[in-house]
């Protein structure tokens, strides 16, 4: 059957979450964007709704069950009150859901209880490097095997919370293939940055570079399932949350075109705007379709998933582009001040081409 | 509720069968009846006639309400789903020929939507006789596209015999010429024709008309010769006062100070705009295709996953088709949905419309281009889908058109707020 309403849980957390989004992400994300710091309390509180808490089995100290769709409803949701919120709010997922993925029986039973069951902690993952041809599949990091342990080697960047992380899932190249490895953040050899990444967004979320300099990890810290699933709830993450940005500059937009006047007229009664409107608002509708299907074949173990997940992140990294400079297209001179949103929206929006594996759904 | 994609089973086994007619009735014969475009491809017309007669699909004539099993589980309906997917993979085969697929298209579906139980068997009964049957829709005037409101035929009620008289020239009419003349393999037809039955009116005097085939003072005065969709006749109408019975108007005979009757022809629409776009996407999907097995015959496979900077541009061009089109088809499917389930979607009626017009001609030119030689080739089907995909963008109301309809309904607007 097709069907495109979500289920009766499905709309709660969603409602949940659109509040949160709306009354506290939203609501602080000019401050911290401009103060490169989120209000005491604004994370935790995300994190306190229990999104990744609910996709956890009780087995793993969670109450309830891995979806990828009911995770793709979410992060639009938290993306639509401010990416930088949203990604700092799953920032654990980057943990914990690679472990579930692709990690051992215990793997699971170690690693992921205490970091679902405290209250937000900064647990990360770092998996891009800095060069122009990163390639996820394709890593300059190595972990080469010495006696019991693997060494791990190698420069990574834009890596969420490094300096205050407990632990983080490092992905490095093993004879030509991606894997993670769960590194305690205490591991000898592995140094973050003094200083944190500066981008042309996401300011409120520290990001830093790590170095890993042999830092040596046992080989029972290896996750060896297929890096193949993790990568792909990572492009579903990212095609959401493209979803919820580009979405909250398309409203922002409408609601500034009903109001602006301009010959005696609303400028959104100009075909010229109204028609960017329309398209935006399709671009953004077919992104969505495609994610949730993706996010479906995800669930369901459709054997095209992994690539569905491929082309709705694609698809989604040029329709947030498109749809975000428009928003700030759309209010003229008005959307370049930084008093408007929609300017940074629009530097979110080109992150999303750089984002690979900084959320996971 | 849940969100789900598994396309149900009725569906599948259906999209079977159709597959088979597609490769065996429909593309052999494609570059035949493009190339001969006043001939009438009456074999793959009497096949889809006798198999939708045996199958019962796509009739439009009421059906007998069946007595419902309690004990039996509700299956939830999936008719419009059915039809987009029909509709998909049919024109896959070849869109020129889908639009003689017999059966009243538009115009039984004019009367499906606005006639009454009696009219409705009356007029639609036929399209399960011995041979295949048309209709047609008459509103495009050569003034009149776009803004129906500028219709100049008129409709005259004589009360001394109690018809309508009909005067003026329709232009555009998709199977015309089928479902006004009588050919010896085919039934007698009708046509619906839009006409104003008071001018002053303007859109609240607009009324439809069912003229059946044979009736004095209608006559088809002009066949087109198309860019593409050649299988499909395209005709002009003349009307010079045409008779019909007063029982022919399609709704109110009155003429009341609002436009609900013309809202209810563009309630038609609604429902089938997602319809047409899946057409557009049948085409889109055949001309990927395409490309993708001649890659494939060169060795030169796509590398999924890599990141963008890494594709070479022909992976790029492909994957970017494959978003489209898919993401495309998905909007389609969520229209159809809604309308099975009886949700109001005009909004994403349209918005599927538009977007299946713009993908399909991207698409298809995208195709020919990355073919190079062998695209631009009658050797070939693709240069006759660019051809035929065309349309697409116009037909059913112009990509602008519907652009604007996605508009008003996204920002809340009335036609006057938004001109």
């Amino acid at each position: 059957m097709y069907s495109f309403e979500p289920n009766e849980e499905q709309k709660m957390l969603i409602d949940a979450v659109s509040r949160y989004a709306e009354n506290d992400l939203r609501a602080s994300a000019e401050e911290a964007e401009e103060g490169k710091k989120f209000p005491d309390g604004l994370i935790e509180k995300g994190w306190e709704m229990g999104i990744l808490q609910a996709s956890i089995p009780e087995v793993y100290g969670g109450f309830g069950e891995y979806s990828s769709v009911t995770g793709v409803l979410a992060a639009e949701e938290l993306a639509y009150g401010d990416l930088a919120g949203a990604m700092a709010v799953m920032t654990p997922n980057l943990f914990v859901l690679p472990i579930l993925l692709a990690g051992s029986e215990e793997q699971k039973m170690e690693f992921i209880p205490p970091v679902i069951e405290m209250e937000w902690k900064a647990f990360t993952a770092a998996l891009i490097e800095p060069s122009f041809d990163f390639d996820a599949t394709d890593l300059k990091t190595t972990a080469t095997v010495e006696g019991d342990d693997y060494l791990l080697s190698g420069h990574k960047t834009y890596v969420p919370y490094a300096a205050e992380a407990e632990a983080m899932i490092v992905y490095a190249n093993v004879d030509g293939l991606t894997q993670g490895f769960i590194v305690p953040a205490e591991s000898d050899g592995l140094v973050v940055g003094e200083e944190r990444n500066k981008l042309m967004s996401l300011n409120a979320l520290p990001f830093y570079d790590v170095r890993l300099n042999d830092v040596r990890v046992p080989k029972a810290n290896r996750l060896e399932g297929d890096f193949e699933a993790a990568l792909a709830a990572s492009r579903v993450a990212l095609a959401a949350l493209a979803v919820g940005v580009a979405k909250a500059s398309l409203d922002y937009a409408i609601e500034y075109a009903k109001e602006r006047e301009v010959f005696g007229v609303k400028v959104a009664q100009k075909q010229a705007i109204a028609f960017m409107l329309a398209e935006m608002a399709m671009e953004i509708e077919a992104s969505r379709m495609l994610t949730w299907e993706a996010a479906w074949k995800l669930d369901n173990d459709k054997d095209d998933a992994f690539k569905a997940a491929y082309l709705a992140a694609t698809g989604a990294i040029d329709m947030v582009m498109m749809v975000t400079d428009r928003g700030v297209q759309v209010l003229g001179g008005h959307g370049y001040i930084r008093e408007h949103p929609v300017e940074r929206w629009m530097r979110n929006g080109r992150g999303f081409a750089t984002f690979t594996g900084l959320a996971i759904v | 509720m849940t969100i789900e994609f598994e396309t149900p089973k009725p569906i599948v086994q259906q999209q079977y069968v159709l597959k088979t007619v597609a490769d065996n009735m429909m593309r052999p014969h494609s570059r035949y009846f493009d190339e001969n475009e006043q001939e009438i491809p009456w074999d793959y017309i009497t096949f889809m006639h006798q198999a939708m007669k045996a199958s019962g699909a796509g009739s439009l004539a009421p059906k007998e309400k069946k007595k419902e099993d309690p004990g039996k589980p509700k299956h939830p309906p999936i008719s419009y789903q059915l039809l987009a997917h029909m509709m998909e993979i049919i024109s896959w085969g070849d869109v020129g020929m889908y639009l003689v697929t017999p059966g009243g298209g538009l115009g039984a579906a004019a009367v499906q939507a606005a006639g009454s139980d009696e009219q409705k068997k009356k007029f639609l009964a036929r399209f399960m006789g011995d041979k295949p049957t048309f209709a047609a829709m008459c509103m495009t005037e050569a003034g009149a596209g776009s803004d129906t409101s500028a219709i100049r035929s008129t409709a005259v009620l004589d009360k001394q015999t109690n018809e309508w008289v009909l005067n003026g020239e329709k232009i555009f009419v998709t199977a015309g010429d089928k479902s006004l003349t009588q050919y010896e393999q085919s039934g007698k037809g009708f046509v619906v024709i839009w006409a104003s039955i008071d001018p002053e009116a303007g859109r609240a005097g607009m009324r439809s008309f069912v003229v059946e085939a044979g009736t004095p003072g209608i006559k088809v005065s002009k066949k087109e010769h198309k860019m593409g969709i050649r299988a499909s006749d395209t005709v002009s109408i003349v009307m010079q006062d045409c008779r019909v019975p007063f029982e022919n108007i399609l709704g109110n005979p009155t003429v009341e100070k609002t436009t609900k009757g013309f809202k209810g022809a563009m309630a038609t629409f609604d429902a089938t705009r997602p319809l047409v776009a899946a057409t557009g996407i049948g085409v889109a999907r055949a001309a990927l295709e395409f490309v993708q097995e001649k890659l494939t015959e060169e060795g030169i496979e796509i590398r999924y996953g890599l990141p963008r900077n890494k594709l070479t541009t022909i992976e790029r061009d492909i994957i970017d088709m494959e978003v489209m089109i898919r993401s495309t088809w998905l909007m389609i499917l969520k229209a159809v949905w809604m309308a099975d389930n009886r949700k109001p979607n005009a909004l994403e009626s349209s918005m599927s419309k538009v977007k299946a017009g713009d993908v399909v001609t991207r698409v298809t030119q995208k195709a020919v281009e990355i073919m190079g030689p062998l695209g631009y080739s009658r050797e070939f089907l693709l240069e006759k889908w660019f051809r035929d995909a065309k349309i697409t963008d116009i037909y059913e109301g112009t990509g602008q058109i519907n652009r604007l309809v996605v508009a008003r309904n996204l920002l809340g607007y009335r036609g006057s707020q938004l001109r």
